[in-house]
């Protein structure tokens, strides 16, 4: 039904679990059914360092955060923007149609997740102003 | 892992070995058909009506020619609601059953509304069971037809048949069960249930696939959905009878309705062995269902903060096999339509097995079925957002 690949990173996924000093999160699904996905980040200076996931979801939704996670670490943010399902499915191989929206929900979660690292910076430049006032 | 354990019988079982014995002979010596007049086809007949006296008995039906042989439970409900309606049609156009049915029926019933026909679907209370002060309710002067599931196939919970069938009775209506769980687990009386249709399927009680028989009592009228020979289920079924298979059916409802008591005791002991171990061992579970107006085969529990269709996953590694109602698909992964109708939430539907025992599980697979559970969700949970402690 799953590739060896997805079947290997369901069983024994490296990136999943909490990541301490994490300072993006994104979150996604949760409702209609959908698999709920959490990924958290540590960025530096727009690098990702440390990418780590945690979801209420299915085998694939596993796997597929789970790939992600490798494919983002080391990039700056525009370019782990830039990581789409294709290259997950490169690495994955075939999943199955109706298992397809873990795919979208896992890049989905990425996007949120570096959308969060911005709306932080934000934030912190914004209170940094005020302060210097 | 060589180790195999299956608790998916409500999924299907596996064939007796007496009942394939019984089959054996009927694919290369008594081969016949059925409506052939020569003696091949006599022999078959006489196979065929052994089978239909063996339904008969086992249902307490009060005649065998009340028993029509289908390709299955789904043929049987699906012919069940649209041969009564079709027959019925001059005296209402009003359907009620209820949203815990199996697809089998409920997608009839979507059939027969785009036919015109106008059903109800009853709402189930928290433990699975049709409301019946809502039946009284939906009951109106065109209502030909009242279809309830004897057993509900997810979560075993067993309705009030009698009463329902009573009730129906009361204002001249029809009263069809789906009773594939049920053989086998109840005491199906078909005279003293006053039931009018019954569907049963052969492959949940160690019989073969594909076959399967509708009960209708003498005297209700129903259209044929199948086309065929006059001859052929007194023409109202067509198809040549699958015999081996109508064979094996009788001897199996034959196995399954003598030792009912029997297996029943070694199932209710072996389910109850294994909630207490499971429950002494794995924390923030949720057993859906009836407390114990339910089947002793079909356990259903929710493991709180994890997907259903990874544990199933996880268990299958390790060689243990169980299904789950509620997964992830495509854009609408909607959760179970049974346990939504019984008002548990999506993300605890979703997390949801169902375990259904045979009589060949033994307390030692029980024990490294919960130590592979316990394993499982512990690990699945560390890496779940949701906390199962604040569900």
């Amino acid at each position: 039904m799953y590739t060896k690949t997805i079947m290997d990173k369901f069983q024994n996924p490296k990136n999943a679990g909490a990541l301490h000093g994490a300072n993006a999160v994104g979150e996604v699904g949760g409702n209609n059914g959908n698999d709920l996905m959490k990924l958290y980040l540590i960025i530096n200076n727009s690098r990702i360092e440390n990418a780590k996931f945690k979801t209420f979801g299915c085998a694939v939704s596993i796997a597929v955060l789970d790939v992600f996670c490798d494919l983002i670490k080391g990039k700056n943010v525009e370019d782990a923007m830039k990581v789409s399902q294709a290259d997950v499915i490169k690495i994955l191989g075939e999943i199955p149609n109706h298992k397809r929206n873990c795919l979208v929900l896992g890049e989905e979660c990425v996007k949120v997740a570096i959308q969060d690292y911005f709306i932080r910076q934000e934030k912190d430049a914004k209170r940094a102003m005020k302060k210097a006032r | 892992m060589d180790r195999k354990i299956y608790l998916d019988n409500a999924s299907t079982t596996y064939v007796s070995s007496d009942v394939i014995e019984e089959m054996t002979p009927c694919f290369n010596v008594m081969y016949g058909n059925p409506g052939s007049l020569h003696a091949f086809g006599r022999e078959a007949m006489a196979l065929v009506d052994k089978a239909r006296d063996r339904v008969k008995e086992a249902i307490h039906a009060k005649k065998a020619n009340e028993i029509y042989f289908t390709s299955g439970g789904s043929e049987a409900n699906s012919w069940a609601l649209v041969g009564v309606a079709k027959a019925n049609a001059n005296k209402g156009k009003h359907i009620i059953t209820s949203q815990i049915e199996h697809d089998s029926v409920l997608k009839t019933c979507k059939y027969l509304e785009q036919e015109g026909f106008e059903i109800t679907y009853l709402p189930v209370n928290s433990t699975g069971l049709v409301n019946l002060p809502e039946l009284l309710h939906a009951i109106r002067k065109d209502t030909i037809l009242i279809s309830i599931m004897s057993i509900n196939n997810e979560v075993g919970t067993i309705q009030n048949i009698k009463t329902i069938a009573k009730i129906a009775h009361d204002y001249g209506i029809l009263f069809h069960t789906d009773a594939v769980q049920a053989i086998g687990n109840l005491k199906m009386d078909v005279q003293d249930m006053e039931i009018d249709l019954m569907s049963m399927s052969a492959h949940k009680i160690h019989g073969p696939k594909g076959v399967g028989a509708l009960y209708v009592k003498s005297g209700v009228s129903i259209d044929p959905i199948i086309f065929g020979g006059e001859d052929q289920e007194r023409g109202v079924r067509g198809g040549t009878e699958n015999v081996p298979a109508i064979v094996g059916f009788g001897k199996a409802i034959e196995l399954a309705t003598k030792n009912q008591f029997v297996n029943n005791k070694i199932i209710k002991d072996i389910r109850d062995y294994f909630v207490s171990k499971l429950t002494e061992r794995v924390q923030f579970i949720k057993i859906n269902g009836h407390p114990h107006q339910k089947s002793n085969a079909i356990v259903n529990v929710s493991f709180y903060g994890v997907e259903g269709e990874s544990v199933l996953m996880l268990l299958d590694l390790a060689g243990i096999c169980v299904s789950t109602s509620s997964a992830c698909t495509s854009k609408s992964s909607l959760p179970s339509h049974v346990l939504k109708a019984m008002g548990i939430a999506d993300d605890v539907a979703q997390s949801s097995i169902r375990f259904s025992f045979g009589t060949n599980i033994s307390k030692s697979d029980v024990d490294y079925v919960v130590d592979e559970l316990d394993k499982i969700v512990t690990k699945l949970r560390a890496i779940s957002p949701i906390q199962a402690g604040r569900i």
